[in-house]
């Protein structure tokens, strides 16, 4: 056995972004393999859940998890790695804040299986069939996790211990991240591993901003042609910037493209869409209450543009169950 | 020293002092023409020419040019000057016939008709030089001369066009003794009523009559100093030598401690109203043309004219021009009921002119105001209750011809009249004065839904303004007239002092701060603090708050995004936590 410490990796609900972006790390890749021992990882290596109840309780040195919770099958994993491991990072913006998985907390089972199985118009289903968590084939018992009605960041399943966002986490904080626990050299507990400021702090056009930002009329970006220098507030398109905690190194600002708030808010913000959303409203140029009601109206998807990547971290956290 | 004789009369004056002013010293009259004091002498016109008996050799000479010389015996009127004034003036009489100074001296000397043939009876100029000697010494321009020879001589720009060199000074015009020289507004600016006419105003002048400190300044933008570095004539003139050009404009920084804000009114812009046709005729005036129209320094003396020079017939006073008008200002202007009052009592005692009063109500509130209106009532002014609805030149009836006619609906006998008057006076209301909104964010202060200057309480605190240690005072927290204004502004004055008096200043102890460290510099905060307490600080890229002008009103913790903005007793995590206790249970 390697004296190298132990390490994890695990895909709940997600795209697979994050699993890519450990790819992305192309021959520093080989410096993590060099320094631990990968003992885990569906994505990529064949060890099967057996092998990691085998190990010994707190065995794994750190555990990477990205994705949001949302299955029973995933509640367990989790929570099967928590107890295997010293430390849990939750990996980029899904299971760090339940990130775009997280919008379906504006609907529920119910409502997600009768359009995903019923009415999409791609969806081909005359007999109506629908997962069951439990079937019978051939006279075998067959089981399918269960599927909650909520979906959960990972902290309101476990223990979190730290958190790289990002969607997904850029290649600089995944190494500033691997080599602080690689020396032991970590902040306090449920620190955020990027820095605790607004993006605007590096941003390159917020010297641009002009002295009064009052918006008139709020654009879409494909409504536009953006000035690649100019800040996106002052072209009146909605920028996240403000309100979301940097270290992205400005990834879409670079692209022309407008923040939309993936690494989550800074330490002091509770809910994200809600102080975006205040401070986006005080800067709408309108006097009087009908041209605010016209300017709002302008908002495509406002729940799902302000709290694209946080809802069920926020105060909000989810819809009203209905009757349960 | 020098001693002379003039006519007789013996006289010691100082080198170098000409004939011309050595004849003023002894009270002797020499006729002149080309000279000026602040020019230098020419001796064009030679009608100052005077007989001298230098060391025994009598001669002729030019008194304002010819230096006086030890022992000279001067005679200015020796038969043999006199006889040579005499032709000078002849030949310059029928050079220049209509030069009103020409012909006032020929009466003098008792020439009715010049011997010589006139070729030009309205000509003017007499080649004194005054005008291109002014061109060139004071101003510095150079831009006329004289061209030509013998009796084609003329004063002109180059090649008698207008020249680039002219600065539009108007010098020459002044200097000219004949009014040769005459100048134009080429602008063509419209004169509303000739009697009101302000014409052009000199570079150098006090701003106006009632001005504190009467002191005159230099309108740098008018004064030939400033555009050719030349002139400088009020200095010599100035025997207090109190003018210095070298004074320039400056802006003064004064820490103080308290401000009142006293920056009054504009009158209502009766252009706004065309049915009333202000400036389409020239007998529609508004209140303050009125008020320079009878006052007694005003441009006719204070007697009450038409355009035409003549006195009104009848006059109409029309109450509530912009005031009280969904259109314009909803408000009352408070004022001018009373000075329509005024108004009507000053053209009643100087006028026989019948006046006619359109008021909507009569608002006699002050002190003495009520029984003033009642005077009026007795005074014959006849008061037509209704709000006029146009003027007209129109006429239906003979009446009516060559008349101003005021339609009104009156509304005490339920008619609409007409009433044919030759002038009216547009009492127009109040507005808040000039770059009043620039005042008011300058001083953070808010305005009322009427615009003007919001004070911080209608009742409790009249005076005061949101913004600690700013008062207001005068019309431009609300209309108000002379003793109201007078109140206030000792109201406010108090108010300043207290402060002052005090020695202390107590600060709102529930104030916004900004973590330096959180901050990223978005700067959302900054344009939203209402009383722009919050500053961007360019070198460490964050926002600031000032916290002695921070009131506590938590805007800027509520938009910071990021939440590095947060207020003292009522951070986030305070508020959150007792909001769960509520929950607890």
């Amino acid at each position: 056995m390697s004296e190298k410490p132990k390490v994890a990796f695990y895909w709940c609900a997600s795209c697979g972004g994050c699993e890519e972006a450990v790819i992305d790390l192309a021959e520093d890749i080989l410096k993590v393999v060099e320094a631990v021992d990968i003992v885990f990882w569906p994505v990529a290596l064949d060890f099967k859940k057996s092998d990691v109840e085998a190990m010994e309780d707190g065995s794994i040195a750190v555990s990477f998890i990205n994705g949001a919770v949302r299955l029973s099958e995933q509640e367990e994993m989790v929570k099967l790695l928590r107890k295997k491991s010293q430390l849990v990072v939750a990996f980029g913006t899904c299971a760090h804040l339940g990130g775009i998985p997280g919008l379906a907390n504006f609907w529920d089972k119910e409502s997600i299986f009768n359009r995903a199985y019923h009415t999409t118009p791609s969806t081909d289903n005359p007999e109506g069939v629908v997962p069951q968590e439990k079937s019978t084939v051939d006279g075998k018992e067959l089981y399918l996790p269960s599927f909650f009605n909520t979906v959960y960041a990972l902290n309101q399943v476990i223990d979190v211990d730290y958190y790289l966002p990002g969607c997904a986490p850029p290649r600089d904080l995944i190494m500033n991240a691997v080599q602080a626990i690689l020396e032991g050299n970590l902040p306090p507990k449920g620190s955020v591993l990027s820095p605790n400021k607004a993006l605007c702090e590096d941003c390159d056009r917020n010297e641009t901003k002009p002295e009064k930002l009052a918006i008139k009329d709020i654009k879409r970006p494909w409504e536009v042609i953006l000035d690649p220098e100019t800040c996106f507030l002052a072209q009146g398109v909605i920028c996240m910037g403000p309100a979301t905690r940097t270290g992205c190194g400005q990834r879409c600002i670079t692209a022309n493209m407008p923040c939309r708030g993936c690494f989550g808010p800074t330490d002091q913000v509770i809910d994200m869409g809600a102080k975006f959303l205040a401070a986006f409203a005080s800067i709408l140029d309108a006097d009087d209450e009908k041209e605010v009601a016209r300017i709002v109206e302008t908002i495509v998807d406002p729940a799902g543009t302000f709290y694209r990547f946080s809802l069920p971290t926020s105060i909000l956290r989810r819809r009203k169950l209905e009757g349960k | 020293m020098i001693q002379i004789t003039i006519d007789g009369k013996k006289l010691e004056v100082e080198e170098g002092t000409t004939i011309l002013q050595a004849a003023e010293k002894a009270e002797i009259h020499i006729p002149t023409l080309c000279y000026h004091p602040l020019l230098e002498p020419y001796a064009s016109c030679r009608v100052c020419v005077v007989e001298v008996n230098r060391q025994g050799k009598k001669e002729l000479v030019t008194s304002c040019n010819t230096q006086v010389q030890p022992g000279m015996v001067i005679e200015t009127q020796s038969e043999r000057a006199l006889r040579a004034r005499k032709l000078n003036v002849e030949m310059l009489l029928a050079r220049a016939p209509a030069a009103k100074p020409v012909q006032k001296i020929a009466l003098e000397l008792g020439i009715e008709k010049p011997r010589f043939e006139i070729k030009d009876p309205d000509r003017k100029c007499i080649l004194c030089g005054l005008c291109v000697r002014t061109c060139e010494q004071v101003v510095g321009a150079n831009a006329i001369s004289f061209i030509n020879r013998g009796q084609e001589r003329e004063v002109s720009p180059p090649f008698g066009e207008p020249s680039e060199a002219c600065i539009g000074c108007t010098a020459c015009a002044y200097f000219c003794p004949t009014e040769a020289i005459t100048f134009e507004d080429i602008h063509d600016r419209k004169v509303i009523h000739d009697e009101l006419y302000l014409g052009p105003s000199t570079a150098i002048r006090v701003p106006v009559r009632q001005a504190v400190p009467m002191v005159p300044f230099i309108d740098e933008d008018n004064c030939i100093h400033f555009k050719t570095g030349n002139c400088q004539l009020c200095v010599k003139v100035c025997e207090k030598e109190a003018i210095n050009h070298e004074m320039k404009e400056e802006e003064i920084e004064i820490e103080v401690g308290s401000i009142i804000l006293a920056s009054g009114f504009k009158s209502f812009d009766a252009y706004r109203i065309p049915a009333y046709g202000y400036g389409r005729f020239p007998n529609v005036i508004t209140a303050l043309e009125f008020e320079r129209l009878v006052n007694a320094s005003g441009p006719t003396g204070g007697k009450i004219l038409l355009a035409n020079g003549e006195e009104p017939k009848a006059v109409g006073i029309i109450h509530c021009v912009g005031s009280r008008d969904e259109n314009y200002n909803e408000y009352c202007s408070r004022v001018c009921c009373m000075y329509s009052l005024k108004f009507a009592h000053l053209i009643k005692e100087k006028t026989e002119a019948d006046i006619y009063d359109f008021y909507i109500d009569m608002r006699c509130f002050g002190k003495g105001y009520e029984e003033f209106y009642h005077r009026l009532l007795h005074e014959g002014t006849k008061f037509i209750r209704g709000r006029v609805s146009e003027i007209t030149d129109i006429p239906l009836t003979e009446e009516e011809d060559g008349k101003l006619i005021i339609r009104v609906e009156d509304t005490l006998i339920g008619t609409v009249r007409r009433i044919p008057v030759d002038m009216v006076i547009l009492a127009t209301g109040l507005e808040p004065g000039l770059s009043h909104s620039e005042l008011a964010h300058t001083f953070n202060i808010s305005c009322s839904q009427d615009t003007f200057f919001l004070e911080r309480h209608p009742k409790l605190a009249p005076v005061s303004t949101f913004s600690d240690g700013i008062f207001l005072a005068g019309t431009c927290q609300a209309p108000k007239d002379i003793p109201d204004t007078v109140a206030q502004a000792g109201a406010a004055a108090s108010e300043a002092l207290a402060l002052a008096d005090k020695g202390s200043f107590e600060l709102e102890p529930i104030t916004a701060e900004i973590d330096e460290k959180l901050c990223a510099g978005c700067q959302i905060c900054v344009s939203l603090c209402p009383f722009s307490a919050i500053t961007y600080n360019k070198e460490k890229h964050i926002s600031e708050v000032n916290e002695a002008l921070c009131k506590g009103c938590g805007t800027c913790v509520a938009a910071c995004p990021s939440g590095a903005a947060q207020q003292k007793h009522f951070r986030d995590i305070q508020i959150m936590a007792e909001i769960e206790g509520i929950f607890i249970d």
